[in-house]
C-alpha cells in the first residue's frame, strides 16, 4: 500500500515532466497494409477513406489535431508512425529546414496537373518547386456569427468589418450571447494586425504591442479562445460569434439546418481583409509507409473524389478540373471559392522564426490570460 | 534467510524509484539545460556516444541555464505557479469539507453496507476520466441540464463555465475518492472501544467525536490532502476543459511551451520547476504515511 500511494504521489508529479524525448505511444511498427493519417479534426468524408481502403486493400488509422501547434510538436519529435501530415502553408518552411518531410516520387502522383495554378503561385514562396506538398483544402479566417442574435444585439449593423470582434463598443452588446476567439496566435495577430492597417507579417516589435493592446481591450468580452469547439457552440446556438475558420462555420451552418434548431449561421470575410491558407498533404521523411501515402494522395488528385471531400468540409480545394464537380451551392459560394474582388483583399501568412514566434507566443498568453 | 528478505524487499522500491523517477527525471533535466533548434528532434546538443569522452564533453559544453534565468525573469510563471498552489489548495480544503463527512458516513454503516459504498465511490473510475469531465461541460454550460433545472424551480440561470469556479467544481468531483479512501481507511481502523471508553467517562457523542475520533483521523486527512494537492497543482485537462482563458495554471504553461512555442527546454525547466516545488508536499506526505503505519 505504502509503495503504491507513494508511486502515485511521484507518478503524479513526473506525468507533466516525463512528456519529454521518449518514444511516443503508438509508435508500432507498421504492417504492409496500413496507412496512417494525421489530418485536421472534422476534415474528411469518412465514406471516402472506405471507398479508398476498398479500391487498394490499404487499411486507414485516422487521428486528429486541431492546431498547427500540435501538429507540428509531433512531427519534429520524430518516430510519429504516421504516414501522411497535413500542415498549412506557412509552417511547411519550418518543416523542410527541419528535414522533417521527404520530398514527393512524383511519378507515383498522376493528376498532379490539374491543380490549380493560382494555388500553385501562392504555395511557392513555401515550397518551392512544389517539392513537399499536395494543397489539399484552402479557406480563410472570418467572422462566424449566429444572424439573429447578432441582429437583436447590433440592430442596423452589417457584419463585416473586424470592427464586429475588435471594437469593445459591439463586443460590449455581444458579450452575454457569448464570442468566441481562435486561440492560434499566428493567426489572430495576422488578422489584428491586418484590421490596425499594418502588414500582417509585420516583424517589427511595435507592431505586435499595437495588435496586443488591441486584443487586450477584447479579451474581456472573449467567452472562450479555443480552435474547434466553436464549431458545435454555433450549431447549438451556445454561442453568437465566432472568429473561425470558413469551412468550419459553414459546417456548423449544416449542423445547426440539419437539427433543424432554428439557428441560422452566417460566415464574413471582412472588408478589411483577412488571411487565406492552404493545408497541404505531407509525408514525414521516417514514414513506415510512404507508398501507401502517395497512393492516397493519388487517389485524392482524382476530381470527382476531391469533389466529395469538399462537399463535406466545405472548404475549397485546389483542384481546378474538380470546382465543376463540387455542389453548385458550394462552389458559387463566394466564402468557399473566393471571387476575384474577395481575392484581393485575402493575404497569406509567412514563416516567423523562432525568437519572433516566442515573443508572439509569450504577448499571445497574456491576451489569453489577462496579465 | 530474513535478512535476505528484507534486502530484496528495499531493493524492489529502489529499482522502482530509479527506473520511473529518477531516469525520467534526469531527461528532463537534460531537456531543460539545453537549447532550441529546427530540427528533428527540436533541441541541441545531443549526447554523442560514439565518440566517447569527447562526446560527452562536446555534450555537456552544450549545456546551459539561460531557459531558468528566462523563467525568473517573467513573472508570468511565478503567477502561474502561485495561482496552480492557490487553486490547488482551495480544492483540497473543499474536498476535506466535502469528503470527511463521506468517509465518516461510511466508516459508521454497517459492514456489508460499508463494501458497497466504498465501491460506489471507486465506481466513477468505470467510466472514462474525460468522458466524466465532458459530461461536466453539458451540465454546466449556459443552455445547459443545471440551467434547465434552475429554471424549473424557478431560479435565475448561472453561467459558470470556463470559469475558476467551473475547475473547482470539475477538480473536486475528479479527486473526491482520492479524499475519501485514505480517510475511510483511518476512521475504519478506529478502534470503537475508545469512543465507548471516551462516553463511559462522560463525553457526550459530539465531545467524544471531537477530542477522540477527529484527531485520530488527522493523518489519513493530511495523506488525503496531499494526494490530492499534488496532481492538482499540476493538472491540465480539467483547467483546459472547464477553465477560462485567465485560469492560469502551470499545466497550460507548460502546454504553452511544449507546443505553441515548440520550445522543449522551457517546458521541462517550467516542469522541473513545478517539481521542486512539489517536493516539499510529497516530503511532508512521506511523514504523514510513516505516522498512518505506525
Amino acid at each position: 500500500m505504502r509503495g503504491w500511494l507513494k508511486a502515485l504521489g511521484f507518478a503524479a508529479a513526473v506525468t507533466l515532466a516525463a512528456c519529454g524525448p521518449k518514444a511516443p505511444e503508438d509508435s508500432a511498427p507498421q504492417a504492409g497494409g496500413t496507412l496512417r493519417i494525421y489530418n485536421w479534426s472534422d476534415y474528411i468524408d469518412p465514406a471516402l477513406l472506405a471507398q479508398f481502403t476498398k479500391e487498394t486493400g490499404i487499411k486507414v488509422t485516422y487521428d486528429t489535431f486541431d492546431s498547427n501547434e500540435v501538429l507540428e510538436t509531433k512531427v519534429l519529435q520524430g518516430n510519429t508512425g504516421y504516414d501522411l501530415v497535413v500542415p498549412s502553408n506557412h509552417n511547411v518552411p519550418r518543416y523542410i529546414t527541419a528535414g522533417a518531410i521527404a520530398p514527393l516520387d512524383k511519378s507515383q502522383l498522376p493528376g498532379l496537373d490539374k491543380l490549380s495554378s493560382a494555388t500553385m503561385l501562392h504555395m511557392a514562396p513555401f515550397d518551392p518547386g512544389a517539392k513537399y506538398a499536395v494543397p489539399y483544402m484552402q479557406g480563410t479566417i472570418g467572422i462566424g456569427y449566429n444572424e439573429d442574435a447578432v441582429a437583436k444585439r447590433l440592430p442596423g449593423v452589417k457584419v463585416d468589418s473586424w470592427a464586429v470582434v475588435f471594437d469593445p463598443a459591439n463586443l460590449a452588446k455581444l458579450k452575454d450571447c457569448g464570442v468566441y476567439f481562435l486561440d492560434a496566435s499566428e493567426d489572430m495577430y495576422a488578422v489584428a494586425l491586418n484590421y490596425l492597417g499594418k502588414d500582417p507579417n509585420s516583424k517589427l516589435a511595435a507592431d505586435y504591442k499595437a495588435a496586443t493592446a488591441l486584443l487586450m481591450k477584447a479579451r474581456p468580452y472573449v467567452r472562450k479562445f479555443h480552435s474547434s469547439e466553436y464549431i458545435e457552440a454555433l450549431a447549438n446556438g451556445d454561442i453568437c460569434v465566432a472568429v473561425g475558420y470558413s469551412g468550419d462555420v459553414l459546417q456548423a451552418r449544416s449542423r445547426a439546418a440539419e437539427a433543424k434548431n432554428k439557428v441560422k449561421i452566417a460566415y464574413a470575410v471582412p472588408k478589411e481583409g483577412s488571411q487565406v491558407w492552404f493545408d497541404v498533404f505531407t509525408i514525414p521523411r521516417d514514414a513506415p509507409n510512404p507508398t501507401a501515402a502517395h497512393r492516397f494522395m493519388a487517389f485524392m488528385l482524382r476530381p470527382e473524389i476531391i469533389a466529395k471531400a469538399s462537399n463535406f468540409t466545405e472548404y475549397a480545394n485546389a483542384n481546378a478540373a474538380a470546382t465543376a464537380l463540387v455542389d453548385e451551392a458550394l462552389r458559387n459560394d463566394p466564402n468557399v471559392y473566393p471571387t476575384r474582388e474577395l481575392s484581393d483583399r485575402l493575404f497569406v501568412t509567412t514563416t516567423k522564426d523562432q525568437a519572433l514566434l516566442r515573443d508572439v507566443n509569450r504577448q499571445w498568453t497574456k491576451v489569453l490570460t489577462g496579465r | 534467510m530474513r535478512r535476505g528478505r528484507v534486502g530484496l524487499a528495499a531493493i524492489l522500491p529502489f529499482l522502482w524509484l530509479a527506473l520511473f523517477f529518477a531516469f525520467p527525471f534526469l531527461l528532463v533535466t537534460k531537456l531543460s539545460l539545453s537549447h532550441t533548434v529546427l530540427a528533428i528532434p527540436p533541441y541541441a546538443p545531443q549526447l554523442d556516444l560514439s565518440q566517447g569522452l569527447a562526446g560527452l564533453k562536446v555534450f555537456l559544453d552544450g549545456l546551459d541555464t539561460t531557459t531558468y534565468a528566462r523563467l525568473a525573469q517573467d513573472r508570468l510563471y511565478l503567477d502561474a505557479y502561485l495561482s496552480s498552489l492557490r487553486i490547488a489548495a482551495m480544492a483540497a480544503v473543499l474536498l476535506l469539507l466535502i469528503g470527511y463527512p463521506i468517509a465518516y458516513g461510511i466508516s459508521r454503516c454497517p459492514p456489508g453496507l460499508r463494501l458497497a459504498l466504498v465501491m460506489a465511490v471507486i465506481l466513477p473510475f468505470w467510466t472514462s476520466f474525460l468522458i466524466r469531465i465532458y459530461a461536466w461541460i453539458a451540465i454546466l454550460k449556459p443552455a445547459g441540464i443545471l440551467n434547465a433545472a434552475l429554471a424549473g424551480l424557478g431560479l435565475p440561470p448561472v453561467d459558470i463555465l470556463n470559469t475558476e469556479t467551473a475547475v473547482l467544481l470539475g477538480l473536486v468531483y475528479a479527486y473526491l475518492p482520492f479524499m475519501v479512501l485514505p480517510l475511510y481507511a483511518v476512521l475504519d481502523r478506529q478502534d470503537e472501544s475508545l469512543i465507548e471508553a471516551a462516553q463511559d467517562l462522560g463525553a457526550t457523542p459530539l465531545a467524544a467525536f471531537w477530542r477522540v475520533t477527529f484527531p485520530l483521523s488527522l493523518p489519513g486527512a493530511a495523506a488525503g490532502a496531499l494526494l490530492c494537492f499534488i496532481p492538482m497543482a499540476g493538472e491540465f485537462v480539467i483547467p483546459d476543459l472547464l477553465g477560462g482563458s485567465e485560469t492560469l495554471m502551470l499545466g497550460r504553461v507548460i502546454w504553452t511551451e511544449f507546443f505553441a512555442n515548440r520550445d522543449w527546454p522551457a517546458a521541462s525547466a517550467v516542469a522541473i520547476v513545478l517539481l521542486a516545488t512539489l517536493a516539499v508536499p510529497i516530503l511532508l506526505f512521506e511523514r504523514e504515511q510513516g505516522k498512518v503505519l505506525s
